[in-house]
């Protein structure tokens, strides 16, 4: 569904991506897991169009997209959630969510909005108690959650989730995880960008390991556990059980 | 005796101050959707005004065809400079973008002396000039026409804002662009429309003050000044801030001039402009977190 081949970008004269090359098929999740600076949000940015590529190409579907404008992308059907939120803080809740609709023909946002909300109330309760709060009052969760929410009313096909449970609980992060689930069940194809790869691994079908804007490995979450340089880099395992060996 | 003019001189402020505060809205809505203050917004003004009186004076066309053709040229003119020099620039320099609409503000001044010379011009009033007489203040048809355009037009910017999904975006754009890029809001998109929105509220502005007034070529600089000083006062970027800001400087600028002299009415503006810098860079409905540069 997504195909990423040879991506190269640059900030200045910084080069953070390094021909990077995979995919995800129709229906998976995939993770992309990566240290604190590995590129993993820059990568997110240019396949969302937001950061222009010094090189390579990317397909969604059969489309070539790399040289297309953010607002396309979503037209397509490829929304991403990212990692600072980037909701809108001074509208509520509702306003916020209506927005995400904001890409679909008028007709349909006017038939859909109300069913639609009520879709990702459904999936995260709170945000119904919370629809005429203002969005910059909600909890760190609650933010996530809206900015999730607010891409879903595109109705993607594919979601780029950036750390979606970086700075929450563990409970609203594994809240945020089985929604994902949810949504790979219900047909959305998942690119889940993640440092904490113990939960990525949990729910991904496959995953990358990104360091220093290179793809170094990749495999099914078997795989990825049962390597050691994985186990040392970010599960933090490795050390501990060769001393109480 | 002075006091017995207070209420003139509140209906006279209250007449410019709603021109003012329209002024204010156009830079507040380029403001919103593109970070940059656009220098040619006193030439939007002057040009609704200079198209108009060609229109009917020139052309002969009656008013009411004329005020919305007037209004589409000057909404064409903003349209032409952010699909032209604007968006041509590709930059998101700040700088870059406001040296561009000082330039565009120069350009349209000229070609404008070219166009209609240097004498000042001036437009009849809209209906009649027999003044009503309230109490103590005389106040002109045109006064009413003005401000009931300039009410009319905040009402509808409101709804527009507030209402629809467009509106509703825009303020999505000021407020974040990546969020609003990230779910499909067309950010060039938006910023055309800020500058063909404010093209035609400056063009209304024009062509309703020019009765009471004169304009010619060069006028909108001043205008401009006046209504960006509005919107500071008001807080750059918020629109009740223009529309409230608008109204105080024309209030103050209208008993400032009654009760000091007349001659300092203009200075008046730059000292509340240079007052709120002071006091209060965000003005009086901005967000605190303005920063100095
Ligand atoms: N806007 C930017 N300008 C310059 N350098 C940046 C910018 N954003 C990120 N970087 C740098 O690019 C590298 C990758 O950043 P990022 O993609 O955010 O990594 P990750 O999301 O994996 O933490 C980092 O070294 C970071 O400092
Ligand atoms: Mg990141």
């Amino acid at each position: 569904m997504l195909r990423v081949k040879n991506v190269s970008a640059y900030y200045g004269n910084i080069q953070v991506l390094r021909r990077v090359t995979f995919h995800v098929n129709k229906g998976e999740i995939v993770s992309l897991i990566g240290g604190n600076g590995a590129g993993k949000s820059t990568l997110l940015n240019v396949i969302s169009g937001l950061h222009p590529p010094s090189a390579g190409t990317i397909f969604f579907e059969r489309q070539e997209i790399h040289k297309l404008a953010p607002d396309k992308m979503v037209r397509l059907g490829l929304l991403q959630v990212p990692e600072q939120r980037q909701i809108f803080n001074s509208m509520t809740v509702t306003e916020n969510l209506e927005l995400g609709s904001y890409s679909l023909p008028k007709k349909e946002q006017k038939r859909m909005a109300k069913s639609q909300r009520q879709e990702i109330y459904a999936l995260f309760p709170i945000l119904q108690e919370r629809a005429q709060q203002r969005a910059g009052t909600l909890s760190g969760g609650e933010q996530q959650m809206l900015s999730i929410g607010r891409a879903l009313m595109a109705r993607p096909r594919m979601l780029l989730l950036d750390e979606p449970s970086l700075g929450l609980a563990p409970l609203v992060a594994q809240e945020i995880l089985e929604v994902t689930c949810k949504l790979r069940d219900n047909g959305t194809t998942v690119l889940l960008v993640e440092q904490n790869a113990q939960t990525a691994l949990e729910i991904c079908d496959r995953a990358y390991v990104l360091e220093a804007g290179r793809i170094v490995l990749e495999g099914t979450p078997h795989e990825l556990l049962a390597n050691d340089e994985v186990r040392r880099a970010f599960l933090g395992k490795d050390y501990k059980e060769k001393w109480e060996r | 005796m002075i006091w017995s003019q207070l209420p003139q001189f509140f209906v006279s402020g209250l007449t410019s101050g709603s021109i003012y505060a329209l002024i204010a809205l156009g830079f507040g809505i380029i403001h919103n959707a593109t970070g940059i203050v656009n220098f040619a917004q006193g030439e939007f003004v002057m040009l609704g005004a200079m198209t108009m009186i060609s229109l009917t004076q020139v052309v002969g066309l009656p008013l009411l065809v004329a005020f919305p053709l007037a209004v589409l040229a000057v909404m064409a003119v903003g349209w032409l400079m952010e699909i032209g020099p604007i968006r041509r620039a590709r930059s998101n320099n700040i700088l870059i973008l406001v040296m561009i609409t000082v330039g565009a503000s120069i350009t349209m001044r000229e070609t404008a002396m070219h166009i209609w010379g240097k004498t000042p011009r001036t437009l009849p009033p809209f209906s009649g000039e027999e003044p009503l007489v309230l109490g103590n203040a005389a106040i002109l048809p045109q006064t009413l026409w003005i401000l009931g355009i300039t009410l009319l037009v905040v009402i509808l910017l409101g709804f527009f804002f507030n209402r629809t999904m467009v509106g509703k975006a825009m303020r999505a754009v000021a407020e974040n662009r990546r969020g609003a890029a990230l779910i499909g809001i067309g950010v060039y998109r938006m910023t055309l429309l800020s500058f063909v929105l404010s093209g035609g509220i400056g063009a209304v502005a024009g062509i309703i003050v020019t009765p009471i007034t004169t304009m010619s070529y060069s006028a909108g600089v001043m205008l401009a000044l006046k209504g960006f000083a509005a919107a500071i006062l008001g807080g750059y970027g918020s629109m009740k801030g223009a529309v409230l800001g608008g109204l105080l400087l024309g209030a103050m600028e209208s008993f400032g001039a009654g009760f000091v002299s007349s001659a300092y009415k203009d200075a008046f503006a730059f000292l509340i402009l240079l007052l709120v810098l002071f006091i209060r860079p965000a003005g009086l409905f901005g967000k605190e977190e303005i920063k100095r540069v």
